[in-house]
Order: C-alpha cells, then sequence, then structure tokens
C-alpha cells in the first residue's frame, strides 16, 4: 500500500494528466468569474469559492496548449498551493487512479522547455500515458513573472514555453 | 516557593522523560514559556512604571516579585542559565524591597526595567537560536547587587528564594502547582507564536483597567480568556461572510412562501445570522490598551532622556479596534508621543518660569465617534511655533512670503506633514531629522484615516487621528469600467463630476486634463490604464463623462470611468501575493450578488499613471518659480509652437525677438546655429524638442520667429511658430511636468499653457541631450 498512491486525473488537449488527491481540494463547475486587468496571461479571473476569493489559472495557457475553444466550458480544479487555494481549468476531470510510484518513469528527454519544468513525471498505463504534473511548479511565482513578461512583450504564443525562453530578458 | 512556579507544563514532562519524546516536549515548553514570559515581561513594565507613583504599595510588589520569581522558576529548569542567575538577583533586590529592607529610588526602577530589557533580548535569543545568548549583563547583575548594599543585614533573608533547590521545583509544583492559564501546547508549526495569536475574550471580563491588572496578576483568575489563532477568526469571518450572503437568499424565498412554519425558521435564521457576524466581528477587536500598555515604559525612558518631568494620562483605553488597524497605528501613535515630548513638552525650568507645573502632561484619548475612532494625542507643551513654520515653509519654496503671512492655522499646520520638514532647531537622538511626520501621516493615511494639528501658543498642541475602526469593512465607491465592477475606498474620494460631454476636457501634449474650479486635474482614464478593451463609448465626444476626484500622496487626479453605482459597505479580502505585485489592486470584495469587484488601489494606480514619486522634485522646482515670478512681479511672454500648444517664458528671460530667414541657419557639428550679433548663437526649435513633432517643411523664403534668451556670448535662440502675447497675470503652477524643458502648466488667459523651463533647456543642450538634427 505504501508504495501506491491516488491520482486525480484531468484532461486538457487529449492528453491524460494527474496530480496527488491529497493535494486537490474539490472540482467545481463553470462559475461567474471577474476577470484582472492587468494580470498575466494565465491568470483568467477570480472566482468566489464560498466566501473564499480563489485565483483561476488556465492550465492550456500555461501549458502552452492552444485556448478553450469558444463554447467549451472547463472545469476547475481546485488545488491546495502554501498562499491557499488555486483553481486550474482544465478541459475534462477524469478518474481518481490508484498507481504504483514504481511505474513512474523520467519525462522523457526529448520534451524540453517549460512542460518538462511542470512534470514530475509519466507513468505507462494499459490505455496511454498519464502525465503528473508538479502543481507548485504550475502556480510558482516565477513562472508567473516569466509569463507576465511575455504578456507584456508580445501577442499570445501557442508555444509559451518557446515564447518564454525567448523573451527571458529579465524586465 | 515552588507554589507560584509556572509547572504543569514542567511537572508532566518530568514524567515524560522518554529520551525521544522529550525533545519535543521541551521544544513545545521553550514555546509556551516564551509566550507566557513576553506577557509578563509587558506586565513588568507596567507595575514597575505604576510602582514609581506608588512606591508603597504592598500588591503591586507582590505581584512584581511573583512574575520575576516565575520566569526564573521556568528557566531554571529548562537549562537557561544566564536568564536564571540575572532574575534570581533581580528576585533578591524585590525581596528586600518588599519586606521593606529597602526603599524603591530611581536607580533601582532603572535598574529593574533593565533587568526586563535584558530579559526580553534573551527570550528573543532563545526563539532565534534556543540559547539564552552570550551575553551575560555582569555588569546589571553587579549594580543589582550594589543596589541591595546599603541595608545588608548579616544573613540572607529567609525569603531570598535558594537557587539549588530549582531542580527539585519540578517534584514540589506536582502537588501543588496552580492551574495554569496557558493552554494546551500545540502541534502547529507557527514561527511567532506571539504575534500570531489574538486574545479572545468573553464579554464579562470587559472591566475597568485596574481591575484588569489585578486580574491579571492573580494566578487563579483563569479561564475566561483564551489564545486562538488570528486565521481562525478570519476563517470565520469569511464563513459568516457567507453566511450572510445565504441568509439574503434565504429571505428573498420567504418572500414568496406563504408556510408560516418557514417564515418563523427565516425570521430565526436572519437574527442569528445579524448576531453571530456582530459578535464574530467583535472577537477580532482588541483595546487600544494592548499598544498603550507599552507606552508608559517609553514616555518614563524619553522623558528622563531629554531631562524633561512628564506625566502620560491614557484615557479610553477600552475603545476596542479590529486588530489589523491597532498594529498599523502602534508606530505613528508612538511617533506622536516621542515627537510631544522632545518638542512639545518644555523642560522643567522653562515651565516654571511661564507659571507651568513644571512636569508636563502627555495625554492620549481614544474614543469612538461615527463609526470611526478618534485618537488624540495632547500635550500641554509650548504648541506649535507658527514663526518657524513659516520660516522654513518659505526657506523651502513651499510657500512665497505672501501666501505665508495669509495662511490660515489649519493649512499651516498641515505643512509639517511634508517629508524633510523639520522645524527642530538641533537634531537629538529622539527627534528632529525631519522624517517622521511624513511617515506618521503615510501610516494613517495607509489605512484610510485622517489627522489633524491643533495648537495654541504656549498652551500646547493636539494632533488628532480618525481611523476606521476595521479595515475588514470600508466605505467604498462603486464604480464599472469596461464592463467590470471596482471599488474604490471611499478614503481616497474627494468629489464626483460629471459631464454632459467631453468638450470639457482638454489635452496638454496628450496628457488630459479638466478645469476644476481654476485648478488643472490630471485625468487618468480607468480602462486605458487597465488596459482593457472594452469602455471606449465614454471616450467620444459628445456623451457624458463621470469623474471621480481621487487623492492619493497628496496628489490630486480625475480618475474616468463609464459609470459611477453606489457607495457600499464592502469587505475586504486579500488576493493572493501574485496579484498584489500588479500595484493596481489593494483586495477584492463580494458584492451582495455573490460576484467578485476589484478593490482599486489608488496609490498605485497614481504612482502607475502619473509618476507621482518622480514629480515631488519637480514640484518644489515649480513652486521656486512661481515664488520667483510672484516676487519679481514679472510679465509673461505667450508664444505657441506645435499644434496649438501655449507656452509661457518669462519676460526676465527673454533679452530680445528676432525673425530670421531659414537661410541663415547653419551648422557647428549637429547643433543648428546662426550668427547674431557677431555671436554664435545656437538655436533650438521648440516644436520638436518639446512634442518630438518635425515642424513643418520650411519654404527656403519663411522666417524663423526666434525668442532670443540670455545674454550675449551666452544667449540661445528658441524657435516658436508664433507670438501671442505679453501678459500680466501670474498664475500659480499646478501641474509639474515630468517632461524635459516644461516646468508645468497652468491657466492663463483661461487656456491651458505651459511654463518653459529655459535654463533647463540650455543645461540640456549644453550637455548635448538635445538632438537638434536639421535634415
Amino acid at each position: 500500500m505504501s508504495n501506491s498512491q491516488q491520482f486525480c486525473t484531468f484532461v486538457l488537449q487529449g492528453m491524460l494528466f494527474g496530480t496527488p488527491v491529497t493535494r486537490v481540494q474539490e472540482v467545481i463547475l463553470q462559475r461567474p468569474m471577474t476577470p484582472v486587468p492587468l494580470a498575466p496571461h494565465v491568470v483568467r479571473g477570480l472566482i468566489n469559492l464560498r466566501g473564499q476569493i480563489v485565483m483561476v489559472l488556465d492550465l492550456r495557457r500555461q501549458l502552452g496548449f492552444p485556448d478553450f475553444a469558444a463554447g467549451q466550458s472547463p472545469v476547475h480544479l481546485v488545488v491546495h498551493t502554501c498562499n491557499g487555494p488555486v483553481s486550474l481549468l482544465v478541459d475534462d476531470i477524469g478518474n481518481v487512479l490508484e498507481l504504483d510510484k514504481e511505474i513512474l518513469q523520467r519525462p522523457p528527454e526529448t520534451l524540453r522547455g517549460f512542460s518538462r519544468e511542470v512534470l514530475r513525471g509519466v507513468y505507462q498505463l494499459p490505455e496511454g500515458l498519464l502525465l503528473e504534473l508538479d502543481i507548485d511548479r504550475v502556480v510558482d511565482l516565477w513562472d508567473l513573472k516569466k509569463s507576465l513578461a511575455q504578456n507584456h512583450v508580445g501577442p499570445e504564443s501557442n508555444d509559451s514555453a518557446n515564447a518564454v525562453a525567448m523573451h527571458k530578458r529579465g524586465e | 516557593m515552588g507554589r507560584t512556579l509556572d509547572g504543569i507544563w514542567v511537572a508532566t514532562c518530568t514524567a515524560m522523560m522518554v529520551s525521544t519524546l522529550l525533545r519535543r516536549v521541551m521544544d513545545e515548553i521553550v514555546k509556551e514559556f516564551l509566550i507566557e514570559s513576553s506577557d509578563n515581561l509587558d506586565r513588568l513594565d507596567q507595575e514597575l512604571v505604576k510602582l514609581e507613583s506608588e512606591p508603597t504599595s504592598k500588591e503591586l510588589l507582590a505581584s512584581i516579585f511573583r512574575t520575576i520569581h516565575t520566569i526564573k522558576g521556568s528557566c531554571g529548569f529548562l537549562g537557561f542559565p544566564r536568564l536564571e542567575k540575572l532574575a534570581h538577583t533581580a528576585e533578591g533586590l524585590l525581596a528586600r524591597l518588599r519586606d521593606g529592607d529597602l526603599a524603591l529610588t530611581q536607580p533601582i526602577t532603572n535598574a529593574l526595567l533593565g533587568v526586563v530589557d535584558a530579559v526580553r533580548q534573551m527570550l528573543r535569543a532563545i526563539e532565534s537560536s534556543g540559547q539564552d545568548g552570550s551575553e551575560d549583563y555582569a555588569a546589571l547583575i553587579e549594580r543589582l547587587g550594589e543596589l541591595q548594599q546599603p541595608l545588608s543585614r548579616e544573613s540572607t533573608t529567609p525569603s531570598e528564594p535558594d537557587v539549588s533547590s530549582t531542580a527539585s521545583l519540578a517534584e514540589k509544583t506536582q502537588a501543588t502547582g496552580p492551574p495554569q492559564v496557558s493552554p494546551p501546547p500545540k502541534t502547529s508549526d507557527r514561527a511567532h507564536p506571539e504575534c500570531d495569536a489574538v486574545i479572545v475574550k468573553s464579554a464579562e471580563t470587559r472591566d475597568s483597567a485596574e481591575e484588569k491588572l489585578a486580574h491579571a496578576s492573580s494566578p487563579t483568575a483563569g479561564g475566561e480568556i483564551i489564545r486562538v489563532a488570528v486565521h481562525l477568526v478570519d476563517r470565520l469571518l469569511n464563513l459568516v461572510g457567507e453566511l450572510v450572503l445565504a441568509r439574503n437568499q434565504l429571505l428573498q424565498f420567504q418572500n414568496r412562501a406563504s408556510d408560516a412554519g418557514f417564515q418563523a425558521v427565516c425570521q430565526r435564521t436572519n437574527l442569528i445570522t445579524t448576531e453571530l457576524q456582530e459578535q464574530v466581528m467583535k472577537a477580532r477587536m482588541q483595546p487600544m490598551e494592548n499598544i498603550w500598555n507599552k507606552f508608559p515604559r517609553t514616555v518614563r525612558d524619553l522623558a528622563l532622556n531629554c531631562g524633561k518631568e512628564v506625566q502620560l494620562e491614557l484615557e479610553g483605553q477600552e475603545t476596542e479596534l479590529d486588530r489589523t488597524v491597532l498594529e498599523a497605528i502602534r508606530d505613528p501613535l508612538m511617533h506622536l508621543v516621542r515627537n510631544a515630548i522632545d518638542h512639545g513638552i518644555e523642560t522643567p525650568e522653562t515651565r516654571k518660569k511661564a507659571g507651568k507645573n513644571p512636569a508636563g502632561v502627555v495625554r492620549l484619548r481614544a474614543l469612538h465617534q461615527g463609526g470611526q475612532v478618534n485618537i488624540e494625542v495632547i500635550d500641554d507643551g509650548a504648541g506649535l511655533n507658527r514663526e518657524r513654520i513659516r520660516k522654513r515653509a518659505i526657506e523651502h519654496g513651499i510657500v512665497s512670503p505672501q501666501q505665508a503671512g495669509s495662511m490660515a492655522d489649519r493649512d499651516l499646520f498641515q505643512l509639517i506633514f511634508l517629508s524633510g520638514f523639520s522645524t527642530a532647531e538641533k537634531v537629538t537622538k529622539v527627534s528632529g531629522r525631519g522624517v517622521g511626520m511624513d511617515v506618521v501621516r503615510a501610516g494613517v493615511e495607509k489605512i484610510g484615516g485622517g489627522i489633524d494639528v491643533q495648537s495654541a501658543d504656549g498652551k500646547g498642541t493636539s494632533i488628532k487621528i480618525r481611523i476606521p475602526l476595521t479595515l475588514a469593512i470600508i466605505p467604498a465607491l462603486m464604480v464599472a469600467s469596461g464592463g467590470e465592477c471596482f471599488a474604490i475606498p471611499q478614503a481616497n474620494v474627494l468629489e464626483l463630476v460629471r459631464l454632459e460631454s467631453a468638450d470639457g476636457l482638454e489635452t496638454v501634449h496628450g496628457a488630459p486634463v479638466y478645469r476644476l474650479r481654476g485648478r488643472l486635474l490630471p485625468l487618468v482614464y480607468l480602462n486605458r490604464e487597465l488596459q482593457m478593451d472594452r469602455g471606449e463609448a465614454a471616450e467620444t465626444a459628445g456623451s457624458a463623462v463621470n469623474l471621480a476626484v481621487l487623492q492619493a500622496d497628496g496628489r490630486e487626479f480625475g480618475l474616468v470611468v463609464d459609470t459611477i453605482l453606489d457607495t457600499q459597505e464592502i469587505v475586504v479580502k486579500p488576493l493572493s501575493q501574485q496579484l498584489k505585485g500588479l500595484n493596481a489592486y489593494s483586495g477584492a470584495t463580494i458584492l451582495g450578488d455573490g460576484r467578485i469587484a476589484l478593490i482599486l488601489d489608488i496609490p498605485g494606480l497614481a504612482q502607475r499613471a502619473l509618476m507621482v514619486s518622480d514629480s515631488r522634485e519637480q514640484l518644489a522646482k515649480a513652486k521656486a518659480f512661481a515664488q520667483e515670478v510672484n516676487a519679481g512681479r514679472e510679465a509673461l511672454l505667450l508664444v505657441e509652437c506645435g499644434l496649438r500648444s501655449r507656452m509661457a517664458i518669462p519676460i526676465s528671460l527673454v533679452s530680445r525677438l528676432e525673425e530670421f530667414p531659414v537661410t541663415a541657419i547653419e551648422l557647428a557639428g549637429t547643433q543648428e546655429v546662426i550668427q547674431y550679433r557677431g555671436q554664435i548663437m545656437p538655436i533650438v526649435r521648440l516644436t520638436r524638442v518639446l512634442s518630438g513633432v518635425e515642424a513643418r517643411a520650411e519654404a527656403a523664403t519663411a522666417c524663423l520667429k526666434v525668442v532670443v534668451s540670455g545674454e550675449s556670448g551666452g544667449s540661445v535662440g528658441l524657435v516658436v511658430d508664433k507670438i501671442l502675447d505679453i501678459v500680466d497675470e501670474y498664475p500659480s503652477i499646478e501641474n509639474p511636468s515630468r517632461r524635459r524643458g516644461v516646468l508645468g502648466s497652468c491657466v492663463i488667459q483661461k487656456r491651458v499653457t505651459e511654463m518653459l523651463d529655459v535654463p533647463g533647456l540650455v543645461a540640456d543642450m549644453g550637455a548635448g541631450r538635445l538632438e537638434s538634427l536639421p535634415r
């Protein structure tokens, strides 16, 4: 038992991601969101979670995927961070899986840039691969700053990883 | 003697001498010891100062003795030998005082207060390193020993405690240890236990200060006060806020339902919710005395330091304030008290000469008034010296001598809050360096408060601070811009202006301004500032414009928004750290319908839009200039350069007006020059320099209108488009400019006109900073 861990899985751009269930506070459906002008591109806004104000990060933007399609209703995955709860917008939510830690493998060497930074590793499942996301890295202030710089420098890019690398000028 | 030892945890610990457990338990005990001792030390400070005025009070002495003894006992057990030794010596001295062998003198009080400070420092060392520091305070211990000498007896007094027995204290306490006030040690990882806890009191304990003191010093009177972590109270407040929203929804249902039973339940829920909200708000409140209890000690030390006699009177200690407000007001208040003693109260000799009581009085008064708390710092000293303030203000170029003479007291006294403004003739250790009052004002304004000064010559000064009860709920103006709702703290709002059309708005080189009763008000468009795409409608000419006139950091500006909604009491919720860094929002709030509105950080916004900090220097310069203009009673030359842009040049700087053919311009390096009266005169094309716009293509036959400034040899030609007029107006420059070559703008002949900074331009040209490259 000690070698296995429960994962909350979710889907983004057709890929299966996961994070330990202990990090997940709750999953909620679409609710009114207040945008924050001047905030970095990845910050979609604020939501009211039972009286608590929670920042919403667009995981598609943070991982450099194309934006959510119009009409698509993303799901809020509210996770615990050291700065209180943060909501991550994902395409859809999956099952809770119990996985053996031993089948965790390092991300492939060919993976570069930002995606590599935020992935802890890959689990091989019969039906496909599950990518474990490092929540702390995803919501890291530093990454936000980088995307802030990107936001200032130019129009949105589909590959934020490259854009970040290009614009890493320390402004 | 073991009876009074804080021993319940100590005792349980001895029973649990299991090696692995011990370490953790010890840590908990040390933590508990630190919290308790810090409270004890605060009480010691108060009691010692009080003892000075009632040296015979047996009760006070007993209480002081008990506290020191408690500290000694605990640290003996916990293994802090230096701390123990110091406490032990102090205890010896106190024992003699208690037994009447010694009378209390000022040196003794000083030494005892010294002990309190030393213990505090050691506790700090223990908190950071786990050890009681390297300092052994030998001098202090020796001094304490000396003080015991004069009436020493051959044998030690029976009451003097025996150090060697401390090891066995624990066992003794096990049987007789009094019930302790302290809660069981928590396993939470709080780093600073003292500052992380709030005292929650039951309603019955709201008694007078004296009772409290007695109350606190009797070890059996606990039980009515518990320590609760602040975040727990905050969380409660959050949930209550949510409950209020749910209640509101419920009440809407109630209106539709006809079931009498349901109606009754709704009614009760409504009442309970309201009550609950009030009580939770109260739980966050703390009495003024929580910060005031540190003042008697500070005042005593300061007065001794300055060679003055000062009596401190505290009034309204029970006035309750939100904990965050209380924290924020502590330093400003301390500063005002310091000022009152150092500058306000005169020396005893001076006071005697003036027929006053040699001992001055500093009175602190707090009271609730109209949803706000008023705190007054009153001294009966010399009062503010109006003449000296006037003199300093004129020296600093803030006002002209004429203005200074006609200034109202209220305005005059406000000058002392300007940065760098000190009227103290000498810098003392305590104050007088010119920093301070501005910090006080900034501190008070930061929490949405205001500050007022009253002073009567020879009678004293009264400084009144008005602060909100709480920062958790503030009055705010709700506005909409770009389709979103924003809250502006009411403290920043001066007035609201609605213009039926945008025609009243003018621009100074692209910077929008509005003339508000003859003053120029820089405008900031909220939607542009926040880079929101929508909301263009407000800017199209013809439609109405809504302005909120705001002030921040001593500057005023108009914020243009789409709609002004209403004012509300809003509950302030913090934003995540990442968003705070944007410097545009101070928090967020949840509206009645559950939506979120961002609270605008007005000083932050002003800084973004107006460069407040940069312009301070310019302001001083502009004021100095205005003063020069006023003093010299000189006229201004009005010129036009660039598109509809009017500039003014003081006549004293103009030597001649000339016209030259374009062909007369020659080049010296990259600098355009003209031969003029046997000299080579450099020329500056104002349009190009000031707006960066290239002048219209010049025909070879065209004439250049040139304002020659400066005397022969050092003269400069300023190329303008048109000479307009010479006027005799003496405007005050209002909006210091951040552009090179411009001092600021003012209203002349009912038009916005910019004041040219000729010396600045010449200096820039000399340094090659102006690009005058011709085609």
